[in-house]
């Protein structure tokens, strides 16, 4: 009972790293109905661009906040740079761009920063966290600001005029444009926003697996999965698909033989998929009703 | 008129709907294109024999994809592990069990078919992205499946298995490289034929329904769940048979040849080409195989971001891949005849 | 009296088919006028032509003001409100949220609480429903919604598109009575395209009819009424 119920704390506090990521991909997906492939090569690079300030001597909040208004300014200019002339584009096409973003965010981060592995700082410290060996005060500290995040997304989205409006743009652009939102920049807005959040899952992540230009591919797709787990129109919902994905993940590696390290992937997508069988919108995600 | 009421119109489907003429080239054009193909090798390197065929064989992997989303609008990040099944039974086949390599590829084929028609069945009860993280799982999973210790005896495991290349039969005075690049030609021209012929029967009209309204197809008395099943089997069979050939003419076959990026390059391909254009897969093909390379030689440090930047320049210029390029070309000719 | 939106030689455009053929009408200020057409005869194309929701070419003037050239929004902020064919609601936001939407580009933010409520005088169906979400009201109640979500811009010009179809008959003139109040108290001037002509006509006092993307006659919406051509096929007696 004991190894369970550590592996579950282990599982809330690695948890913790894809529910940020998810939240990040929520945002997105609100905004332009896509999954953004690139989105953890930018929060890759946001993480670089705090660690580059701190390396010139800005002390870890200054740098914390400046990485985020300058990701934020980033996903906008890559939204009307990139993808604002793609808004007539198939589908397809627009996710060639977004692994085209991939493959040129991974590429210059490399050449700038090199491959090599980086310690990165955390502000929390990285203590047992209450006494626990398994939940240390950083990753602790990670589940508070993820939360904090979720929390704050809930007020704009819900209380301020222009959350409401980008809600507006994402359910009905047409509706949206008639009452005059314009629905053109709240995507660019939504790009700007899923960019920084996506640089303060980075931040987090960082002084976990470490700072290099590969460091978001695997979390990336558990973000992924998360946030399809508990619904792609929930931030709320994406926060608890990422801790059950964690959990989930743990679990098996323990319990189902022969899983290891390398399967764990695979099962932690074959139980997501299970449960979308049934489930199709999700764990929390409104369900869709397709009119004829 | 203003760009941002345009679009406003009508909301653009996942796959737009393309009429099954589009989806083919004239005879005539066909005909040059296959004269090339075959006069070609006499004049080249061996290399570039090899590039070629292996153009051909990226070909009919995404002609695969294409015939699953341009045919019947679904999508599938799995195709590498449909790809990487075809390779490793050919392999086994020919190393194991010393069957002729030419008969592996039908049973590579019915393998393929047999695992996607498996795994259609029940996930494709999801649609849209769920389907794609569901095929994204399968293509993750296959590399260390195929890792698996107690399939190391036939698989040979992580080192994967090294294949006998076959020379040319009947004493033909070809190299092995000239040969196999024909012998594929022969099975891609087979598989382009078949494809075609497949989108314009009953079952392609089927597929195609699908693609353009699921509720009225199925009004129509479309049985989705068994076409969209079928479409799926038959994508993964013809995926196999690509990985049959490639173990071949490639002659080595290993886990980590068949990862995620496998699926994506065959994504990218079918994009390029055109969603839904068959000749496009080809061309699609090609750049998979030839922009890496370029990007790599104009600089080697930042390869994947020339490699991003080239792909940004063709779906800017085309976004709608290569078929948008076939069809400006039949216009221009159009106007210069009347004229 | 002064044209308020003047319409010079509209045509418009669906991809390669066109949609209008050099359409020119004009609205006075404060009149409330109608735009009768059967089925496909670029009603709709009309409205969504003047807030360039489709490709089109010709002069529309707003008030001495030329519309082309300005996206859907901005449009839309000069004070022109469209209630869309399919009323257009959010429906998975509340009543109120959808109303808050209609003011979303306002800038006196304290008298928009005061124009809800007003809102809610004029539709008291929508007090009672202000906290349930819009999708879950009937086809005349999300009528009402459109309508309010549209006047709740404070719109010098209004555009509605079919607000009677789907509706019972006693909810559209109730629909109705209320265009007409909005009309007279309000002065906001109105465009109503509708195929229910015999109401449309008692409601209107200016009349445009169109056929094929043309405009075939126009007048006093008495006279319109009383003409046998119009008789004959709009009103069916």
């Amino acid at each position: 009972m004991e190894l369970f119920t550590n592996q579950v704390l282990a599982g809330i506090a690695t948890g913790a790293i894809y529910a940020c990521m998810a939240l990040a991909v929520v945002m997105i997906y609100q905004a332009i109905d896509h999954l953004n492939f690139a989105q953890g090569e930018m929060a890759m690079f946001s993480t670089f661009i705090s660690w580059q300030l701190m390396q010139w001597g800005v002390p870890y909040w200054w740098s914390f906040i400046l990485t985020l208004a300058i990701s934020f300014a980033g996903g906008i200019l890559i939204e009307r740079l990139l993808f604002k002339p793609l808004a007539k584009a198939p589908v397809l096409t627009n996710v060639a761009g977004f692994i085209a973003l991939f493959a040129i965010v991974n590429s210059v981060a490399g050449l700038i920063w090199d491959f090599t592995i980086k310690q990165y700082p955390t502000p929390f410290g990285s203590a047992p966290f209450l006494g626990s060996q398994l939940i240390s005060t950083h990753q602790a500290g990670m589940i508070g600001v993820t939360l904090l995040m979720l929390v704050g997304l809930y007020l704009f989205f819900q209380f301020t005029r222009i959350g409401l409006a980008m809600r507006a743009a994402a359910a009905l652009p047409e509706s949206a444009r008639l009452v005059g939102v314009n629905t053109s920049w709240m995507i660019a807005l939504g790009w700007g926003m899923a960019s920084a959040i996506g640089a303060v899952a980075g931040i987090l992540i960082a002084p976990v697996v470490f700072l290099e230009p590969n460091m978001m591919g695997g979390v990336l797709v558990y973000g992924f999965a998360a946030a399809v787990l508990g619904g792609l129109s929930s931030p709320l919902g994406a926060v608890i698909g990422g801790f059950l994905v964690g959990v989930f993940e743990n679990l098996a590696g323990t319990y189902i033989p022969g899983v290891g390290n390398e399967l764990k992937l695979p099962i932690a997508l074959a139980l997501i998929i299970t449960v979308l069988v049934f489930k199709p919108a999700g764990l929390f995600g409104r369900a869709i009703v397709k009119r004829v | 008129m203003s760009a941002a009421a345009e679009d406003t119109v009508t909301e653009a489907p996942a796959v737009e709907a393309v009429p099954k003429r589009a989806m083919t080239l004239g005879t005539g054009t066909s005909l040059v294109i296959l004269a090339a193909l075959l006069v070609t090798p006499v004049f080249v390197k061996n290399f570039v024999v090899f590039q070629m065929t292996m153009v051909m064989i990226y070909g009919i992997a995404v002609l695969a994809l294409n015939i699953l989303t341009g045919g019947s609008g679904q999508f599938s990040l799995g195709q590498s592990a449909f790809y990487a099944l075809g390779a490793y039974t050919s392999a086994v086949l020919m190393e194991n069990f010393n069957v002729n390599y030419a008969l592996t590829l039908p049973i590579a084929g019915l393998v393929s078919f047999g695992a996607g028609y498996l795994f259609g069945k029940p996930a494709l009860r999801l649609s849209g992205i769920y389907l794609a993280l569901a095929t994204f799982a399968l293509a993750v999973a296959m590399p260390q499946l195929l890792k698996l210790h107690f399939l190391e005896h036939w698989t040979g495991g992580v080192q994967g298995l090294t294949v006998m290349k076959p020379d040319a039969p009947f004493g033909l005075p070809i190299g092995q490289d000239k040969w196999l690049y024909y012998f594929t030609l022969v099975i891609a021209l087979a598989i382009y034929i078949g494809s075609i012929n497949l989108l314009r029967s009953r079952s392609g009209r089927a597929f195609m329904s699908i693609r353009d309204n699921e509720i009225a197809a199925s009004a129509m008395g479309v049985d989705v769940a068994q076409y969209k099943t079928l479409a799926f089997g038959v994508s993964a069979g013809i995926t196999g048979i690509a990985g049959g050939l490639s173990a071949i003419v490639v002659a080595f076959v290993a886990p980590d040849s068949y990862t995620i990026n496998l699926a994506i390059a065959l994504f990218l391909g079918m994009v390029v080409g055109g969603v839904g254009w068959l000749p496009g897969s080809f061309v699609g093909a090609a750049f998979i195989i030839f922009v890496p390379n370029i990007a790599e030689s104009i600089s080697k440090g930042l390869s994947g971001a020339v490699f991003g930047v080239l792909l940004f320049l063709v779906i800017f210029l085309v976004p709608h891949g290569a078929r948008q390029v076939a069809m400006l070309a039949q216009q221009m000719l159009g106007n210069l005849r009347k004229n | 009296m002064t044209a308020m939106l003047n319409v010079k030689d509209l045509r418009a455009y669906y991809g390669q088919v066109q949609a209008l053929h050099g359409l020119t009408f004009a609205l006075n200020e404060g009149s409330l006028t109608t735009l009768l057409g059967a089925n496909g005869a670029g009603k709709t194309t009309t409205l969504r032509a003047i807030c360039n929701m489709v490709r089109s070419t010709g002069a529309i003037e707003f008030e001495g003001k030329p519309l082309s050239g300005k996206s859907t929004e901005n449009v839309v902020r000069l004070g022109i409100a469209h209630v869309p064919q399919g009323r257009g609601t959010f429906t998975t936001m509340t009543v109120e949220e959808n109303l808050q939407l209609g003011a979303i580009t306002r800038t006196d933010r304290k008298n928009i609480v005061a124009d809800i409520e007003r809102m809610y005088e004029h539709f008291p169906v929508l007090k009672e429903r202000h906290t349930q979400q819009a999708g879950t009201l009937s086809g005349g109640e999300q009528q009402m919604l459109a309508v309010a979500r549209a006047l709740m811009l404070r719109p010098r010009l209004m555009l509605l598109d079919e607000p009677s179809f789907g509706l019972a008959p006693l909810i559209v003139r109730e629909l109705f009575k209320i265009l007409g109040k909005i009309n007279r108290e309000d002065k906001v001037t109105i465009l109503v395209v509708e195929q229910n002509a015999q109401l449309a006509l008692e409601l209107a006092d200016q009349a445009y009819v169109i056929e094929t993307g043309k405009i075939v006659m126009s007048g006093n919406a008495k006279e319109i009424a009383s003409n046998e051509d119009v008789r004959k096929s709009y009103l069916g007696y």
